[in-house]
């Protein structure tokens, strides 16, 4: 669930648009790159977008009595990196800003830094902690997807309370994280399931992909292939 | 991870997305953006600008969602029945084992 149109006063709305696009840009320009150097990337671009567009669409109730939707970010993020996600969010939330009434047009910039860049680095994190720590891949991508999809809602609900310190920016944070962010709380873990399923997935299919993109070590027991940058 | 885990994993995400409405028969599952709404407007906040457009029913928005999540699973779809029957044609290598 996004801010609202209309729903962040001046300066914060110009604000989180000043954070958000030169993170943009640098996805654009990095999307650019991989797309000419990693080819075989492409349909990879293709099925995180489009796991993000399924997510995103999906509304589900939760424990507060109230709905909201994941995000599908965090995988993307551990897979083709936060910037490109911050680019594949922005599609998606211009599409629900335009056709769904959802979000809003002057919320852009602060949706696209809690769903496209906030969570995504965080889950990131996560994963590249797990990746150096030899936790299992499939512990690391659960934890990845389900914190970076929480810490999307944790940013929302600060970026309300920043505005609308009433009375006390922590009493208001609080506030706001029992709307967004204990919500989320299942909805988050059901993420994470669905990400290790589809990460389970690539890593079958796709391990040379990964390990080209550094998104997994290849084992000993497979040659490395070389000019894999 | 085979098939059967698949199953069984996505068996339990359903069962974490429909147990609230079980255990909440009562409750109106509305939207976490319309209850922060709620929250702003009643501490005198006026939104300063409307959505350009809005769609005109809950059918047509539920279309439009519909539309979303089916153009995201299609293409889900189509990679997956692709690359597994690459792999099946032997045109790729072997699955490879994971750890973990």
């Amino acid at each position: 669930m996004h801010i609202m149109e209309g729903f962040l006063p001046h300066p914060w709305w110009e604000l989180w648009f000043a954070v958000s696009i030169p993170v943009v840009l640098y996805g654009i320009y990095r999307l650019n790159r991989m797309s000419k150097t990693t080819p075989e990337a492409k349909p990879l671009l293709a099925l995180m977008g489009a796991f993000i567009f399924v997510l995103s669409a999906l509304k589900l109730p939760s424990v507060t009595g109230s709905c909201s939707h994941p995000t599908g970010a965090g995988l993307s993020a551990v897979v083709i990196g936060p910037a490109i996600t911050s680019v594949l969010s922005l599609i998606v939330l211009i599409f629900q800003a335009l056709l769904l009434a959802h979000g809003g047009l002057t919320t852009l910039g602060a949706n696209v830094f809690s769903m496209g860049i906030a969570g995504p680095v965080v889950a990131y994190a996560i994963w590249a902690v797990a990746k150096r720590a030899r936790i299992p891949s499939s512990i690391g991508i659960f934890l990845a997807a389900s914190l970076g999809d929480l810490f999307t809602y944790v940013t929302t609900s600060a970026q309300l309370a920043l505005f609308l310190p009433n009375p006390t920016f922590f009493e208001a944070l609080i506030k706001f994280g029992t709307i967004f962010a204990v919500t989320q709380i299942p909805l988050a873990i059901g993420e994470g399931i669905l990400a290790v399923i589809l990460f389970d997935f690539l890593a079958k299919y796709k391990m040379e992909l990964l390990s080209t993109l550094k998104v997994i070590r290849v084992p000993v027991t497979v040659p490395a292939k070389e000019g894999g940058k | 991870m085979n098939a059967k885990h698949y199953m069984a994993l996505i068996a339990i995400t359903v069962v974490i997305f429909a147990l609230p409405l079980l255990l909440f028969p009562n409750a109106n599952f509305e939207g976490a953006d319309g209850a922060a709404e709620e929250e702003l407007t009643s501490q005198g906040y006026e939104p300063w600008f409307s959505p350009v457009w809005e769609p005109p029913s809950g059918e047509i928005e539920s279309l439009l969602f519909a539309l979303q999540a089916a153009i995201g699973a299609l293409i889900i779809g189509y990679f997956l029945g692709y690359e597994k029957g690459k792999m099946k044609k032997g045109i790729a290598k072997e699955p490879l084992r994971t750890e973990g």
